[in-house]
């Protein structure tokens, strides 16, 4: 297994498709960025996905390989953490749609030679767990020990209990929601209308000139961003402090610190991040209701993921997808008949939470985990 | 660790690979005895996120939750007993909850501390103030047991329903005693029903 090079770090791979998108396109080829840790034991019962949120990427647990970061969620996978390398077979994908590896409006379309841009295909978040199942064949992984994720990676672990029960033996869902709500579709068509309506976004065809739309799509980071806080640690971090002065300047500079913070999280988003993809992957998220082709009833949804162990966690500062959403799932599973643990924790930190320092969270992740593998 | 006797009563009652609510499951004391020594299939809900996160790094399937409120959300007969130790006294509306207990499980055991325990009347008749006792430790303003409650009031609720007592156990110094006078000589009591 050393030398297999369908495993490690910063693996790219191909695969011929094609992948039937709920669009009702029959995409291909499907390019995938991921990674994976530790090794698939013999009887392949040991293996666990991590499903990364909005703008995350597949380097769950490594340093990037340019900026050197460390992973987004090392806190929960690493050496002696919950998800461990040495007792797990963990992969990470990077979603469908995104710019960081895998097949997204800034790849290449093979039938053009260019950019896709916008004929890249509307997806959902049925079609990035297809293209992860997808995935998992080629690598030989049949059954999932484990699903987690927060956030959009949390709508993936959900959508993965229905569209492959049987592949699922415990998800963990972090700070998500069943569908989207109006009030979450409004702060993603601010994003999108600040990307659209930014001159250089051109209709999704700025890629020959190297000149984005960065502009709006910093924006789009700005508005999400605020989503993301609590309004207490917003208040707590930067109340009304002023950036680098003792006054107003009775101007339009960032005279506040949050103006200051805000505007350099939307620029450095910008370096990393295509607006494209932000455009699709909001999309996606969007479009996402679990309940929708069940007549609106989610326990019918859940009905055929009764033997998947279930663990739903929301943070009561989260207000993008408040404890009520998390509850509303909960009360799906139950009346499925799942077995479901739910925990509301406590944290200053807003809907990023999931990915900051809530030790309790690592010890419910461990105990639900090891109670999967009967080794309590 | 030994359990609370209470909590012992039910357990050793409790029919192997059965499937259990326990409502107020506190850190999952129970849920674990049952799982690990008698191969039940054990779930809960608690209302303390600090006792959710403990028995949910146990492994135990525990979901925050209030009885008042989230019960109402299980499938009619989902579960072979539903369990509701010294939690039936903290609930607002006792009688609605324990309608839900056994709409979801075909049989419930419901534990509480009883009021008209011999020192419980006597440190009334002698002091004229609140009783603050082994069972009952806080003080009136900030007691969670806002619905007190006698044996002979839960043997009238229980008639006046129309259920049937299946078994009943009365402790004192948390020792089984006779049912005998109980209302008198229990400081706690067990019941196991079912419709």
């Amino acid at each position: 297994m050393e030398t297999d090079q369908r495993f490690g770090l910063n693996r790219h791979l191909t695969l011929p498709g094609p992948l039937m998108l709920d669009a009702g396109v029959a995409f291909a080829p499907v390019e995938f960025a991921y990674e994976t840790y530790g090794t698939l034991n013999a009887d392949r019962s040991n293996a666990i996905l991590i499903c990364h949120a909005l703008t995350g990427d597949h380097h769950v647990a490594s340093n990037h390989p340019i900026t050197g970061k460390p992973g987004w969620w090392t806190r929960l996978v690493g050496a002696g953490k919950p998800v461990d390398p040495a007792r797990h077979f963990i992969v990470c994908v990077n979603v469908l749609g995104s710019c960081l590896g895998s097949s997204g409006p800034s790849s290449i379309d093979p039938a053009t030679g260019k950019p896709y841009g916008m004929s890249f295909p509307v997806i959902t978040i049925a079609d990035m767990v297809r293209a992860q199942a997808m995935l998992l064949d080629h690598l030989g992984v049949g059954d999932l020990q484990a699903v987690i994720g927060g956030s959009m990676g949390g709508m993936q672990v959900l959508s993965w209990t229905i569209l492959y029960p049987e592949r699922v033996r415990s998800a963990i869902a972090i700070a998500t929601t069943a569908r989207h709500s109006a009030q979450n579709i409004a702060f993603h068509e601010v994003g999108r209308q600040a990307i659209m309506g930014d001159p250089q976004w051109r209709d999704g065809d700025y890629y020959a000139d190297n000149n984005p739309p960065a502009a709006g799509l910093a924006v789009a980071r700005m508005a999400a961003h605020i989503t993301y806080l609590s309004e207490a640690g917003l208040t707590e971090k930067f109340g009304r402090k002023l950036q680098g002065r003792d006054a107003k300047s009775f101007g339009f500079d960032a005279d506040f610190q949050i103006e200051s913070y805000l505007r350099h999280q939307g620029i450095s988003f910008t370096d990393r991040f295509d607006a494209n993809s932000y455009l699709y992957i909001t999309r996606a998220m969007d479009y996402f209701d679990l309940a929708e082709p069940y007549e609106g009833v989610l326990a019918k949804a859940f009905a055929a993921a009764k033997n998947t162990r279930f663990c739903v966690i929301s943070f009561d500062t989260d207000w993008l997808y408040p404890t009520a959403e998390s509850r509303h799932i909960v009360h799906a599973l139950n009346a499925a008949g799942a077995p479901v643990s739910f925990v509301e924790l406590s944290s200053p930190f807003g809907h990023d939470a999931f990915l900051l320092d809530v030790p309790e969270q690592n010890s419910i992740v461990d105990g639900f985990i090891r109670a999967g593998e009967g080794r309590v | 660790m030994s359990l609370r006797p209470d909590l012992q009563i039910i357990a050793d009652n409790v029919t192997p690979g059965s499937r259990v609510l326990d409502v107020g499951c506190g850190d999952g004391a129970l849920m674990a005895e049952l799982r690990d020594k008698h191969h039940v299939d054990a779930r809960g809900m608690e209302l303390d996120r600090g006792n959710v996160a403990t028995a949910m790094a146990r492994g135990l399937s525990v979901i925050q939750g209030d009885a008042d409120i989230d019960l109402a959300e299980y499938p009619d007969q989902s579960f072979d007993y539903a369990i509701l130790s010294q939690t039936l006294q903290t609930t607002r509306r006792p009688d609605l909850v324990l309608d839900q207990l056994l709409r979801i499980g075909r049989r419930a055991f419901v534990s509480f501390p009883n009021f008209a325990h011999w020192h419980v009347r006597w440190s009334l008749l002698r002091n004229g103030r609140m009783p603050v006792t082994r069972l009952l430790p806080v003080e009136w303003y900030e007691t969670p047991n806002i619905h007190h409650l006698t044996i002979n009031d839960f043997r009238d609720f229980v008639t006046s329903r129309g259920l049937t007592v299946e078994g009943q156990w009365f402790l004192a110094g948390d020792k089984l005693i006779s049912p005998s006078a109980a209302n008198f000589r229990a400081e706690h009591a067990v019941f196991l029903l079912r419709r």
